[in-house]
């Protein structure tokens, strides 16, 4: 009877295996869904509250197709922000400073499969978003299909990648979490308005659409506009998804090298 | 390191910049054992086990956990310990329940769910939101995340501070049904009745250095003394501190004797681990 030999249970401790990457990352990611449904403030911010900006806005521009074609792509790109950048820097800093993380940080958890559960909670989160808005866009707001779905796929993707290692980074100069809405406010509320998420940002005054220039949200939303509302496609878009990618990078390493799993005590 | 040691420190130094919290230490616990590291609030206690569990770094010094070194956070280690941390936080919006059957998921081998919430006795919270449960029960729950992966090594970092004393007797219970299960811990506090009640041996650290070890009743044998304190006719209260109480016995009760009196309020103490502890952690401040 060669399978007793071969009993992974009778063998161990020697033999005691880990629990395999995908199956590690799964568990989190269903997890965080689960809390993610039970915590009314994360619904509320990421699945609420741009549903509630695009039903407002649209129904203020009701008949006005030029409005509606700025604030549908501009709430799409909010959304984006708001399901990955805030969330992210938020709940980041709340585990970490409760001391989740750290407890996290003992278990045999693979750190890259409990980043890619949480980072995936909030993937899901834009995907949701990102579709209910161009479905209402459509059916609700009476504009045309997304033009362009494979250049809406690809800024959405490098949309969240960017915002995400941001938010991350962001969390990492928050000193507690009683500090963090203001924080992540701080830059969120100004970085929506000068972006264009609510009007066409060509009649901003000169300054600020520099700042927005510099920044990545004003891409993003060029680059949704682009492809939902007047059809341009990714090459149309280069220099604004040269400018998004550039700040993933300054985001990814950030997010990676200030990353600290222990509460800032004292 | 013999198959019997869990946990053996060689020299173990950890600086912070100019700052010295640890000041090479050196002691081994063997496996089965409860062993305690007693101190003051910044005697290097947490420093000292937070290396232990990976969490920090060490200077200077070397040290095996379960025959590994800690420092890199090999899985394997992580398989094999449980960490019960000075404070941390728990997912607020699941039940205890959910919070224990992830972190059973989380271990190749982990025990039975049902069977580890019983024996955190957390049974009638097991329905409960882990945000609604008191101190004591979120403690409970500490000890049962840190236990469902089956550990062979358990570190309890303050498991008690801030209980009120009913809480701290069932934690006690707990750490105690540790031990039957045959459970290595290493356990910090700055309870001498805690080091007293649970440590099959203590060791006392301040300012970074180990200055006693040993059984919790033995600390005391090193200044084997006796204090003798009574109350004379007057009412006025005497202490005296001896290496013999004998004569001093004879004396005071020949004397009461011969004048008709009685000697009130006679008590002679051994010293305890709390008079070790005051005495020696006095001597280290001075």
């Amino acid at each position: 009877m060669s399978e007793q030999v071969l009993d992974p249970v009778r063998a161990r401790p020697q033999a005691r295996s880990r629990v395999a990457w995908r199956h590690a990352a799964w568990r989190q990611y269903r997890l965080e869904r689960k809390m993610f449904w039970r915590n009314p403030s994360a619904a509320f911010f990421n699945f609420v509250l741009p549903l509630v900006f695009l039903a407002l806005f649209g129904a203020i521009f009701a008949d006005q197709q030029d409005d509606l074609e700025v604030i549908v792509p501009g709430i799409a790109g909010l959304s984006v922000m708001s399901t990955t950048f805030s969330a992210l820097a938020m709940n980041l800093t709340y585990l970490r400073e409760s001391g989740v993380l750290k407890r996290i940080h003992g278990t045999p958890l693979p750190t890259s499969a409990y980043l890619a559960g949480i980072a995936g909670n909030a993937i899901t989160n834009t995907a949701q978003q990102v579709t209910l808005i161009t479905i209402a866009g459509s059916v609700v707001f009476g504009l045309d299909w997304p033009h362009e779905w494979f250049a809406l796929f690809v800024f959405v993707v490098l949309g969240v990648a960017c915002f995400a290692s941001l938010g991350v980074a962001l969390s990492h100069a928050i000193p507690n979490f009683d500090s963090a809405p203001a924080y992540v406010n701080a830059v969120f509320l100004p970085v929506i308005f000068i972006s264009g998420v609510f009007y066409d940002e060509d009649n901003a005054p000169e300054f600020l659409r520099w700042i927005a220039e510099a920044l990545p949200l004003k891409h993003l939303i060029d680059g949704l506009s682009g492809a939902m509302v007047s059809g341009e496609g990714l090459v149309d878009n280069a220099p604004g998804l040269l400018v998004l990618a550039l700040w993933t990078v300054l985001g990814v390493v950030l997010a990676i090298r200030g990353f600290s799993w222990d509460a800032r005590r004292g | 390191m013999p198959a019997d040691v869990a946990i053996e420190v060689e020299d173990l130094r950890k600086d912070y910049g100019s700052h010295h919290a640890v000041r090479g230490i050196s002691f081994t616990v063997r496996r089965g054992e409860v062993f305690g590291l007693l101190g003051p609030n910044g005697a290097g206690k947490t420093t000292t086990v937070e290396i232990l569990e990976g969490f920090r770094e060490r200077t200077h010094g070397r040290v095996a956990v379960l025959g590994m070194d800690p420092g890199p956070r090999p899985v394997a280690l992580r398989e094999r310990i449980g960490i019960v941390l000075q404070s941390s936080g728990l997912y607020r919006h699941l039940t205890v329940r959910e919070a224990v059957s992830h972190w059973s998921g989380l271990y190749h081998a982990p025990r039975d769910v049902e069977e580890t919430i019983a024996l955190s006795g957390l049974d009638a919270a097991a329905e409960q939101r882990t945000r609604t449960l008191s101190g004591g029960q979120q403690r409970r729950l500490d000890f049962a995340l840190a236990l469902i992966g089956d550990p062979e090594l358990v570190f309890l970092d303050e498991p008690t501070t801030g209980f009120d004393p009913a809480a701290r007797r069932q934690a006690w219970d707990t750490v105690r049904s540790l031990q039957d299960l045959g459970k290595t811990v290493l356990l910090t506090t700055h309870y001498l009745d805690e080091a007293q009640a649970l440590a099959d041996r203590v060791a006392i650290i301040k300012n970074g250095a180990i200055l006693a070890e040993g059984p919790p009743g033995e600390l005391g044998s090193a200044t084997r003394r006796y204090r003798v304190a009574w109350r004379d006719a007057d009412g006025v209260a005497h202490e005296r501190e001896t290496e013999d109480p004998t004569p001093l016995l004879h004396e005071l009760t020949g004397a009461a004797l011969t004048r008709g009196e009685a000697v009130r309020d006679l008590s002679v103490a051994q010293p305890t681990l709390e008079d070790v502890y005051l005495e020696l952690t006095a001597e280290a401040a001075e």
